[in-house]
């Protein structure tokens, strides 16, 4: 059966952008705004997911070349990670600490280590979704 | 966390590198980085000799989860220290041997690094932690490496059994420490070794006190193949030789003899723990010698000669448990066992490192361990040779080894047992000394077998793989090595009286050791013509005697039936397990899905219900709501519509949407009452899970209303009306029931100024309660590598079965 989606496939392509963008923005924003990595790495999901219903999975796995297995393990490495890297600074195994940092181009910017954290529970997410909805979607 | 913490997990930080070594540089073999690091390490800890020798200690610790009073308390004493050397001197040797065992264009040699440093670190941890709950953490982590590392050729069913056993039976023996380790901490309150020890007398009397000692010395004998646990050992021969080497000779294996050390000062004063240690370990010691005799495999051989020679060192331990029924050091006789224990370890460290070394050089270069197939290599091979025979001499306990030297305490401390009066040893006590000879005696005749069934003899080119020749230098490197500490310790031995024994053996019995004493260690050749004397004399004379006579009654051993061997007890009693656990779950789990929902909330109903029953719990408090607006009707009046659509749906299309219209109302919900956060998590789940359903379209059969019997449709509407009943009656209950203050007021405080964060949802999620979102994130990575898992299971079945058609 050969279906005509052409005006799908088109805005897909334009709205996977903007939601990887608003995805980013969630993830950023957490600490301050609604938001954060769970939430973000759903919406990259989501957006991924667009893409599939929109065109196929082979083509899809062409766009972005990642085995979502993996990024599951990265995303625990950078959770475990921020975790027990306090114990290296001689503190209790989940310590977080922040602080204002200038960076050129920012300025003056507020750094926290819960950052890192999220970003791995943002990895894991993303990888989790991903891989369930690739093997569910592929079995067919 | 200092240097000392950093020495113990560096083992695993360079874990993390050694994939990287085997993917960039190829051409190198890894083994040459990862030997860096247990060179390093053995240096280090080199460093800690001054202080030890001197009956002290290094402590560094730091706070891991203070909230569970759990420490991580590195300790370096001498007992600490003499394993830590054993575990990376040993561990350099090993693994300079498996760059030239293993090839490195045919392995994979990133998986056996990757376990082998996983496993050093793990050992180190054991030894060198002065927290009973890091020590088991550790522990639990040496019986997984050991798995893996037996499971390395994991193609080979024999590897996988024997990989499985050893996981089933020292994890059982780990589990069952963990609950005499939180008795103890019942019984002491603390977790640190040292502050138990302190409390030794209070806790001898306490009414667990016996249960702690057996749970935890279930612990010991599993790992040290005690029997009659050992059976796992024999067959984790399977793993490649270095490991066997490494691991189920010099040093896991010793994690048992270490915990025993280790906590007799705790324990040792009971007579349960002389009697228990003592026994099982002098027959672990006969039984272990007398069944290598009848093995052909030169690794079974070794095996059994290793779970023979772990029961002399725990009989020992055993015997040197008498030494707490003295006060002082003067005239104590018993010392000398706790000595010889610790003299002995290293003594069979270095012998049986060295002749596991010469089996894999045997197998390397003839392709077969049989001695029935082996014969007449000694003049292709006769520096192996040499080193075999230096080697299999020290462990029969023949002059001028070290074996000797620690055969003839063995004795010493055999013998002194005989002459206490305390403990009932007047009416049992002989059958030490006795089985410690008739064991020595199978000892030497299995040493010798060892020696000359493989050296000398016929020479059989027919039935070996391959034309025999001398191992490269690469790999006699370490065994010469080892067979020269043999050789050195034996002719030396004060060498190590006090730099190593003395240390270790103080730590073993620390009340009777006054600061700036010491224990007096005083090893020599000749103490005269003693009992031990004659005993050595009598083992060598009978010895030759029986292994001349050995075809005429080696087949006393087919004697004994095939049936009712340990082996048998734990095949059958695994099959009955698994037979059983299948008819049990076959019994309830039928493979629909509703069914077990079934299950799941006829429970749920069941137990919340009755509960809310009981205690009275359901109130109805009216004051305090907020007033219901038009939108929250409008909404529920949404939500209830799509509910009604999906009953009556007639395609299963329909249903998904009306499904993801009840979330999307749902989320709306959170939008009035101002959770942004849940609103826009609510949202986007639903989308996603809305597409992962059509996805699966394609799986899901045909929805079909009619042929719905009545009966199951009032059972459907009988559950869904209970749990819709029993929910909304708790969630009125729990607002009318406020028990406690809420909680939101300290996060309302403490967002910002804790964690400077404005978020309080998010702030939560990472920083207040990080550790559930640690576990939550390893729980959902867990369930969609089982989808994988699952689905990709299915699909290779499916295509077998095609194949077979």
């Amino acid at each position: 059966m050969k279906t005509n989606d052409v005006i799908l496939q088109t805005t897909s392509k334009v709205v996977f952008f903007i939601i990887i963008l608003f995805a980013i923005h969630l993830f950023f924003a957490g600490h301050y705004h609604p938001g954060g990595g769970f939430v973000g790495g759903l919406m990259t999901s989501g957006a991924i997911v667009l893409l599939l219903l929109a065109f196929d999975i082979k083509t899809v796995a062409k766009g972005f070349p990642i085995d979502y297995k993996i990024l599951i393990g990265v995303g625990l490495l950078f959770a475990i990670g921020t975790a027990a890297g306090s114990l290296i600074f001689n503190v209790p195994f989940f310590t977080h600490v922040f602080g204002d940092v200038y960076l050129p181009l920012f300025g003056e910017t507020s750094l926290h280590t819960a950052m890192l954290f999220d970003l791995g529970v943002y990895l894991v997410v993303i990888g989790v979704t991903m891989t369930i909805i690739q093997t569910i979607g592929e079995s067919e | 966390m200092s240097l000392l913490h950093l020495a113990i997990f560096s083992p695993f930080l360079m874990a993390i590198l050694v994939p990287f070594f085997y993917k960039g540089l190829r051409s190198i073999h890894t083994g040459w980085f990862v030997l860096i690091l247990p060179i390093l390490l053995f240096t280090y800890f080199i460093g800690f000799l001054p202080v030890t020798r001197h009956n002290q200690a290094v402590e560094k610790s730091f706070d891991w989860i203070p909230s569970l009073g759990i420490r991580f308390t590195a300790y370096v004493d001498g007992l600490g220290l003499l394993f830590a050397l054993l575990i990376t001197g040993i561990g350099s040797l090993v693994v300079l041997y498996s760059i030239f065992y293993l090839s490195k264009e045919k392995e994979s040699l990133h998986n056996f690094y990757v376990y082998l440093l996983l496993f050093m670190g793990a050992m180190l941890g054991v030894v060198l932690s002065d927290n009973l709950i890091t020590l088991y953490m550790f522990w639990e982590l040496t019986s997984i490496s050991s798995f893996l590392l037996i499971a390395y050729w994991y193609d080979r069913e024999r590897s996988r059994y024997g990989a499985l056993k050893s996981m089933l039976l020292t994890v059982f023996g780990g589990l069952s420490m963990l609950g005499g380790i939180l008795l103890l901490s019942i019984m002491g309150d603390t977790f640190s070794i040292r502050e138990l020890v302190s409390q030794a007398g209070e806790l001898n009397g306490h009414p667990l006190f016996l249960l702690a000692l057996i749970l935890i010395l279930l612990g010991a004998f599993t790992k040290s193949a005690q029997f009659p646990f050992y059976i796992w050992l024999p067959d984790a021969m399977e793993a490649p030789t270095p490991v066997s080497a490494y691991l189920h000779s010099a040093t896991m294996v010793k994690a048992g003899i270490y915990l025993v050390a280790r906590l007799s000062p705790i324990f040792a004063f009971s007579s349960y723990w002389f009697w228990i240690v003592g026994a099982i370990g002098i027959f672990t010691m006969f039984w272990g010698s007398f069944n290598a005799v009848k093995q052909t495999d030169l690794k079974g051989i070794l095996a059994f000669s290793t779970v023979s020679q772990l029961g002399l060192i725990m009989s020992l331990l055993g015997a040197g448990a008498a030494a707490l029924h003295f006060d002082s050091l003067n005239d104590n006789i018993y010392i000398a066992a706790i000595v010889a224990a610790v003299f002995h370890l290293i003594n069979h460290a270095t012998f049986k490192g060295s002749l596991f070394m010469v089996v894999g050089i045997i197998d390397h270069e003839t392709g077969t361990r049989d001695i029935r197939k082996l014969g007449g290599l000694l003049s292709f091979m006769p520096i192996t040779f040499t080193i075999a025979v230096i080697g299999a001499f020290s462990m029969a306990g023949l002059p001028p080894f070290n074996g000797f030297l620690s055969k003839e305490m063995f004795f010493t401390g055999m013998i002194q047992l005989l002459d206490l009066d305390i403990l009932n040893l007047q009416t049992w006590g002989l059958l030490f000394p006795v089985l410690a000879w008739v064991g020595s005696i199978f000892t030497f005749i299995y040493s010798m077998m060892f020696v000359f069934k493989t050296f000398s003899g016929k020479y059989q080119p027919e039935k070996l793989e391959k034309k025999p020749h001398e191992a490269p230098i690469g790999m006699l490197i370490s065994p010469i090595i080892l067979a020269a500490l043999v050789i050195l310790f034996g002719l030396f031995p004060n060498l190590l009286s006090y730099t190593l024994i003395q240390p270790a053996a103080a730590a073993i019995v620390p009340s009777l050791v006054a600061p700036g004493e010491q224990l007096p260690v005083h090893i020599s050749h000749w103490h005269g013509v003693t009992p031990e004397l004659m005993m050595t004399i009598g083992v060598v004379a009978v010895g030759i005697l029986m292994y001349v006579t050995l075809n005429k009654w080696i087949k006393l051993y087919t004697l004994f039936p095939g049936k009712v061997t340990l082996n048998a007890l734990y095949d059958t009693s695994l099959y009955a397990a698994e037979r059983g656990s299948y008819t049990l779950t076959k019994a309830y789990m039928n493979g629909f899905i509703r069914t077990y929902l079934v299950y799941i909330f006829v429970f749920f109903i069941g137990i919340l219900g009755f509960t809310m029953w009981t205690q009275n719990a359901l109130t109805i408090d009216k004051s305090n709501l907020a007033p219901i607006g038009v939108y929250e009707i409008v909404l529920v009046i949404i939500i209830a519509a799509g509910i009604f659509t999906i009953l009556f749906a007639k395609s299963r299309l329909t249903s998904i949407i009306a499904l993801g219209a009840v979330g999307y109302t749902v989320s709306l919900f959170f939008v009035i009452f101002r959770a942004p956060d849940l609103a826009l998590t609510q949202l986007v789940i639903e989308t996603v899970s809305v597409a992962l359903f059509l996805l699966c379209f394609y799986h899901l059969p045909k929805l079909n209303r009619h042929e719905e019997r009545m009966g199951f449709k009032l059972g459907n509407v009988i559950i869904s009306v209970g749990v819709g009943a029993v929910i909304t009656l708790m969630s009125i209950s729990s607002h009318s029931n406020k028990m406690f203050d809420s909680i939101a007021n300290y996060y309302i405080a403490n967002t910002y100024k804790e964690a400077a964060g404005k978020n309080m949802v998010n702030v939560i999620l990472v920083d207040f309660r990080g550790f559930d979102t640690l576990f939550e994130i390893s729980v959902l990575a867990i369930a969609g590598l089982g989808i994988f898992g699952l689905i990709k299971l299915r699909l290779a079945k499916k295509g077998e079965e095609a194949d077979e058609n």
